[in-house]
């Protein structure tokens, strides 16, 4: 089984903590995980915001960097909602615009081997209980393109569950999006600063000392939004979560 | 569409403001949540709600795409019955031709059924300014017509404006328009809505002539069919001597059988309800019962064009149901003013674009009023898959592009105010399809990382405005994985 990481643009940048959880987890689990460098960035800031023809080369050279990986794992949902979903319609549209089926076939050949990382070890490698401990009270976070594009459901909770010395707390609200969304945080900063705060909100009202979710962009806004508030909830990854052990405990203290 | 909402600005601008206001955020969120429980609770009793909801999408789409032979046939129908059609190529034909048929009947008076095509086309500043008063009589659109307010929701127009506010218009402004609320008017609902009723009784006898919209129209009969749950509607539609209706040429459905979907989906998804109390329907006149003259305006405004989008085609199935805005988190926030058009919330950011067109600063901004977090598409009853169809529009508005405009091929430039971000997208992508520059982008940005100031300058501080910006690490994932993993793997 070849398995490739991507890790994501902006986990590379800016949360490259997350990359070498997920990397140190699939390895714990007797996964060999590679990273092949061609990798960039999926192209869903370009698309998400109009701009399709400047996402195109992206869609080739995610196909060319993964080619010959049996899967390729990612830690981001919404990153794999655009591959998924987003590629095979940029494919039909080029198509449709008579520029051929190049990018139709690159979309067909990486969409049935990209798995959101709760996906792949639930699915692929058939495991919930993954090893980790984490003693710390955790809400989670269902972001929207994990929830309603890929369809997650249970999956990241079950991982949580198995998780040893988590306190699992109900989040209310949980399925309204965060107000993240994209460049929307910024085009739309009131609103998207209005639906943050009261998902921060919501997010103090559990009590937890940690939220997570499967996605960094998001947690990006939520955490942004928890250091402006002075909160001391601390916004990690899932990955970070599920890669912690005994001997190897997550840096709850540590400033990130 | 409205003049009225001419010169509103750009949806950021608005929504920065209204999401200030307590008041009205209060009211939304009280309100949104209350029916997105409700709505919830009356889907989930149907076991087949999923096959409704693509028999609902299949039948509309295999509709428009055969939309002029239907057309054709509601026409020759509805003339067979007794009615006179119109065809209305945009607001300001649909305007004149109802303008002059009720100036024909020599009536300055018009009761009104709740209408978002009348809405979209601005239709009672038009019969105004023609000199005809046009009483809405739909309970929201009182309290918005009595409160000199605009519209804010599809469902529930006066969904801004709590029971004590709607006191308050009651109180104050009722008697300008007729028989004047009673002394000493509480914030009960049942008061309230007595105090409306007696209010527009007077208006449902007196007037000889009506203005309506239309849920469906039924190809095979020339039947009209309106969905409503106060009964305001029955009364202008069987009173009046003249009845006008105005109706946008996607809500044609080919037979009777159609409705079975319709009938199930629509009040489930728009009042939570199994059935609305009331449902009327027409096929042109009859003779000793109800309106004696009847004319119906088809109307276009930007729908042929519209249907002309492969991909942006699919708002056509929209059955007005309001349950995209209901669960919408920036509608929520916003309200529904900020969209600047009798379309509102989620169907509303795409449907103006289309029928407007993306040339005004207000009109592409809507397409970007979302976080693209799919709860509209989730709801919508006839699966219009609103983040696809946003996109689409973006797309539209910073890269411009070939559209049909009043059925010609045109290509559109993109919309103005975008240059900067198109060629930070532009450098973007080079930096994204060249692995070593971003590698050597991001070592830079790494060995700088204690001079990023922690609130950024630019664009940037709309970020900055209320959240922290994350720390840039040492060390790129990149370089780890080099430094660490480098030797013998795919390097």
């Amino acid at each position: 089984m070849r398995v490739a990481l991507f890790v994501t643009c902006v986990n590379d940048m800016l949360y490259p903590d997350t990359g070498r959880a997920t990397v140190a987890l699939l390895e714990r689990l007797g996964v060999d995980v590679d990273f092949p460098p061609a990798q960039t960035c999926c192209g869903q800031p370009q698309f998400n915001t109009g701009y399709r023809h400047e996402t195109e080369p992206l869609v080739h050279r995610y196909a060319a960097a993964f080619e010959g990986y049996d899967y390729i794992v990612t830690p981001s949902g919404s990153c794999v909602a655009m591959v998924r979903e987003n590629y095979p319609r940029i494919g039909a549209k080029a198509a449709a615009e008579g520029r051929g089926d190049s990018l139709a076939e690159a979309a067909a050949s990486v969409v049935p081997r990209t798995y959101e990382l709760t996906e792949f070890l639930v699915d692929v490698l058939k495991v919930t209980d993954v090893g980790a401990y984490f003693p710390h009270a955790v809400t989670y976070h269902p972001t929207c393109h994990g929830l309603r594009v890929l369809g997650l459901g249970r999956r990241p909770l079950a991982l949580l569950e198995k998780v040893g010395g988590l306190q699992l707390r109900e989040l209310e609200g949980a399925e309204e999006c965060c107000g993240f969304g994209g460049t929307f945080a910024v085009k739309n900063a009131a609103v998207s600063g209005a639906m943050g705060a009261d998902k921060t909100r919501h997010i103090a009202g559990t009590g937890a000392a940690a939220v997570c979710t499967v996605d960094n962009s998001c947690l990006m806004h939520i955490g942004g939004t928890l250091a402006r508030e002075g909160s001391p909830v601390r916004p990690v990854h899932i990955a970070e979560i599920l890669a912690a052990t005994e001997e190897h405990p997550y840096p709850m203290e540590e400033v990130r | 569409m409205s003049g009225t909402y001419l010169g509103m600005p750009a949806f950021p601008e608005a929504a920065a403001k209204s999401t200030q206001d307590t008041q009205l955020r209060g009211n939304l969120r009280h309100a949104t949540h209350t029916i997105r429980a409700k709505r919830a609770v009356a889907v989930a009793e149907l076991d087949d709600w999923p096959q409704l909801r693509a028999a609902g999408a299949a039948v509309k789409d295999r509709t428009l795409r055969h939309l002029d032979h239907y057309l054709e046939q509601l026409e020759t129908a509805v003339t067979a019955a007794g009615g006179v059609v119109h065809w209305a190529a945009d607001a300001a034909e649909a305007n004149r031709i109802v303008t002059d048929l009720v100036r024909a009947t020599g009536e300055t008076e018009v009761v009104k059924v709740k209408s978002m095509a009348t809405q979209e086309i601005g239709l009672n500043e038009a019969l105004a300014e023609a000199g005809i008063h046009a009483y809405e009589t739909d309970l929201a659109e009182l309290i918005v017509q009595l409160g000199d307010d605009l519209p804010s929701h599809i469902l529930v127009p006066a969904i801004h404006k709590n029971r004590s506010e709607i006191r308050d218009i009651f109180t104050e402004r009722m008697g300008d328009w007729g028989r004047a609320a009673p002394a000493g008017l509480s914030d009960e609902p049942a008061d309230l809505a007595d105090a409306a009723r007696l209010h527009l009784r007077e208006k449902f006898l007196r007037a000889k002539v009506a203005i309506s919209g239309a849920n469906f129209m039924v190809a095979e009969t020339g039947t009209l069919v309106v969905l409503e749950s106060e009964g305001n509607g029955r009364m202008c539609l069987t009173l009046p001597e003249t009845l006008i209706s105005v109706v946008g040429i996607e809500k044609t459905i080919p037979t009777w059988r159609d409705l079975e979907i319709y009938l199930q989906t629509l009040p489930r998804s728009s009042t939570a309800e199994r059935m609305n109390p009331y449902t009327s329907t027409w096929t042109g006149t009859t003779e000793g019962d109800g309106p004696q003259t009847f004319h119906l305006v088809l109307l276009d405004n930007g729908r042929t064009d519209t249907l002309a989008d492969t991909v942006g085609r699919q708002a056509l199935r929209c059955i007005r149901c309001s349950a995209c805005l209901n669960v919408c988190p920036v509608y929520e926030r916003a309200g529904g003013h900020a969209y600047g058009s009798a379309y509102p919330g989620p169907i509303g950011a795409i449907l103006t674009p289309q029928l407007r067109g993306t040339a005004s600063a207000l009109d592409a901004s809507l397409p970007y009023a979302s976080t693209l977090c799919g709860a509209c598409y989730e709801v919508c009853p006839v699966a219009i898959d609103i983040p696809e169809v946003l996109v689409h529009l973006r797309e539209r508005v910073v890269e411009g592009g070939a559209v049909t405009l009043r059925g010609t091929r045109a290509v559109i430039k993109p919309a103005k105010g975008h240059a900067a971000e198109r060629a930070a997208m532009r450098a973007a992508r080079w930096t994204l399809d060249h692995p070593a520059a971003l590698r050597a982008g991001q070592r830079l940005a790494a060995r700088t990382r204690r001079l990023h100031p922690a609130r950024l300058p630019g664009p940037g501080r709309a970020w900055s405005a209320t959240r922290e910006l994350p720390a840039v690490p040492a060390e790129s994932f990149r370089d780890w994985w080099q430094r660490t993993r480098g030797e013998g793997k795919n390097t």
